[in-house]
């Protein structure tokens, strides 16, 4: 029956990875079916994990169901800012002692998966909204909160609903000056905040082999701004390539159908994109970035789990080398990980951003949830390649936040306003 | 503890699309664990007063997508704090939507209920029929949620459900499949 499911030309991939993990369920389910999950992979992070533990203890449930699955991350506020973060932290280690669940601390949770554990077809739940970044790899992966988290830890299993499917096409080829995040914005702007929710988003197209595992790990990270359930760029050969660089293996290689049916489908010739920028508040108000050139900026943030990779600390020390950060204006730089900022430091690129001017910090989420390493005063005004720019989300709540791919923020910190990256590159 | 099946209460009426940042910033949140201290911060991405202002048993009203953005639960929990006692929204964002069902927060939604609903206008939601009455006595149905997760709202969320049943409540559940 499971070969069935996987060869069947009727469903999409959220339809086919539901129906072949569901627990012995060997019919089809289609969108607004409800069915329950074996997972594979649990994760909360500093600022769900210590709600997750609390409610976990008011279950009364002895132990958990696995601890080889469970993850605890500290990345959102590493290391601890102040006291009060540290007594939480505190409260996560010793859970983990107490449970023998995984502890890792200092990447960022997204970044931590994919480099290690995330596998094509398993099952991730995440209590964090961007575990849909996962998807880059063909995984079913999603975000969830502190109390559903705590009961996957007591029972390794949880509800789903067989989500709609929304299918991009991508063609062309992306110019100069253009990345996957100007993909991604320019597609949320089409869609709107809420123009995923609820649903599954495939990327497909020819012009998806151009893709980096990186750049879809940006692009199924953003989705999450129009409130996809999953974002998921199928196994291929970028894919294969990648999973034997790190010796891993596929659990599921799943497959859409080719007759299966979309709630909408999109095309995008990416070789039309220029680099956009999102205006403060709200994700999907996205600019070209001649409207809003010019406009003075107080900090350039190049980091967080949706660009804060390799690929895009090479794109900034391309930018800022040779050149200086604009006086009175700070860049703030944070890697994703403990490996890229390793990589980082032993590839040079370090050294750029220290020579620049910039500030180059430890793995963690910091800037991007205004919680330390740069946080916003009162009117302030940023450009940040975080994914976010709502009210106060980098600190006060009178400051803006514009959103942009690393390279038009790095040209930004130059010029201490908005700036074309095309003019550096 | 069980919800009465009616609530009576003023509407707190909001936008479209208000995310978690601003139902509670991350630096409070993410500072404690305490659901009364992060009741403090509710809605304090548009007021920080609000929760000096709230009275027990006020409702929410809102507009599409409610609730999007960040997983954090402490969003729905801080508004259950500041003793909101159910939210209607013409929709929700996915996350927070299931987490108001796991902490047994009333969350129901009304397609076209903003226009419907003015600042502090008195209505009523009823659990019962799952359904909203505006000032005029006019009648709104929520669109349809499934039995099992109504039940885990009305019994107080999961934590209450499972000491009750020393189970989950889609443990129980039969997998719906929709013949070929
Ligand atoms: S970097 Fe920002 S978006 Fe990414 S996981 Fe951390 S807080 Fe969330």
């Amino acid at each position: 029956m499971r070969q069935d499911i996987l060869n069947d030309d009727s469903l999409t991939f959220a339809e086919k990875i539901i129906c072949v993990r569901a627990d012995g369920l060997g019919k089809i389910l289609r969108p607004g079916d409800i069915t329950v999950l074996p997972v594979d992979l649990a994760m909360a992070q500093d600022s769900t994990g210590p709600l997750a533990i609390k409610v976990f203890g008011e279950i009364g449930v002895p132990k958990v169901w696995d601890p080889s699955k469970i993850h605890l991350v500290i990345d959102h506020s590493f290391p601890a800012p102040d006291e009060k973060v540290a007594n939480l932290h505190h409260l996560m280690r010793e859970f983990v002692k107490k449970t023998g669940v995984r502890l890792v601390e200092g990447s960022i949770s997204h970044q931590h998966l994919l480099e290690n554990h995330v596998v094509p077809g398993m099952i991730l739940f995440g209590a964090d909204s961007h575990t849909c970044m996962g998807g880059a790899v063909g995984a079913f992966a999603t975000g969830i909160g502190s109390s559903e988290m705590a009961a996957v830890w007591a029972s390794g299993k949880l509800w789903v609903k067989v989500p709609e499917s929304i299918k991009v096409n991508l063609n062309g080829q992306l110019n100069k000056g253009v990345f996957a995040r100007d993909i991604v914005s320019h597609f949320i702007a089409t869609v709107g905040e809420d123009g995923g929710n609820y649903r599954s988003i495939e990327w497909k197209g020819p012009a998806v082999k151009d893709l980096s595992i990186a750049s879809r790990a940006c692009i199924s990270n953003n989705s999450m701004e129009c409130g996809c359930k999953l974002s998921i760029f199928e196994v291929d050969p970028t894919t294969q390539e990648y999973l034997r660089s790190v010796n891993r293996k596929s659990m599921y290689e799943i497959h859409a159908g080719s007759k299966a049916s979309y709630k909408n489908e999109y095309d995008v010739n990416i070789g039309k994109i220029v680099p956009e920028v999102a205006e403060p508040g709200n994700v999907d108000k996205v600019k070209e970035v001649g409207e809003v050139e010019g406009t003075p900026i107080d900090e350039a943030f190049i980091g967080s789990s949706t660009n804060g990779r390799y690929e895009d600390l090479t794109v900034a020390a391309k930018i800022l080398k040779g050149h200086k950060v604009k006086t009175g204006t700070r860049c703030v730089i944070t890697p994703a990980s403990k490996g890229v900022f390793e990589q980082a430091i032993k590839n040079g690129l370090a050294e750029i951003f220290l020579q620049s001017g910039a500030v180059f910090t430890n793995a963690t989420c910091g800037a991007c949830v205004g919680t330390h390493l740069g946080v916003l005063g009162e009117n302030e005004v940023c450009i940040s390649s975080s994914p976010r720019n709502y009210i106060g989300r980098m600190g006060a709540i009178t400051s803006k936040i514009y959103l942009s791919s690393p390279a038009t923020a790095a040209a930004s910190a130059i010029e201490g306003k908005i700036a074309d990256p095309r003019r550096y590159l | 503890m069980t919800a009465p099946s009616i609530l009576k209460g003023r509407a707190w009426v909001w936008p479209d699309d208000v995310n978690t940042d601003i139902i509670i910033p991350f630096r409070f949140k993410a500072r404690t664990n305490d659901p009364v201290e992060m009741a403090k911060y509710a809605m304090y991405g548009f007021d920080p007063e609000f929760y000096k202002k709230v009275k027990a048993g006020d409702l929410f009203v809102a507009g599409k997508n409610f609730g999007g953005g960040s997983s954090r639960e402490q969003a729905p929990v801080a508004i259950k704090y500041s003793n909101v006692a159910a939210v209607i929204a013409e929709s929700f964002a996915r996350i927070f939507y299931r987490n108001c069902f796991a902490i047994g927060l009333p969350a129901l939604e009304v397609p076209g209920i903003a226009k419907q609903v003015k600042q502090f206008d008195e209505i009523e939601v009823n659990l019962q029929d799952w359904s909203v009455k505006t000032r005029d006595g006019s009648v709104h149905p929520a669109l349809k949620v499934p039995e099992f997760l109504r039940g885990l709202m009305r019994e107080g969320g999961l934590v209450e459900y499972y000491k009750r049943h020393h189970n989950f409540p889609w443990e129980t559940l039969e997998t719906k499949a929709v013949a070929r």
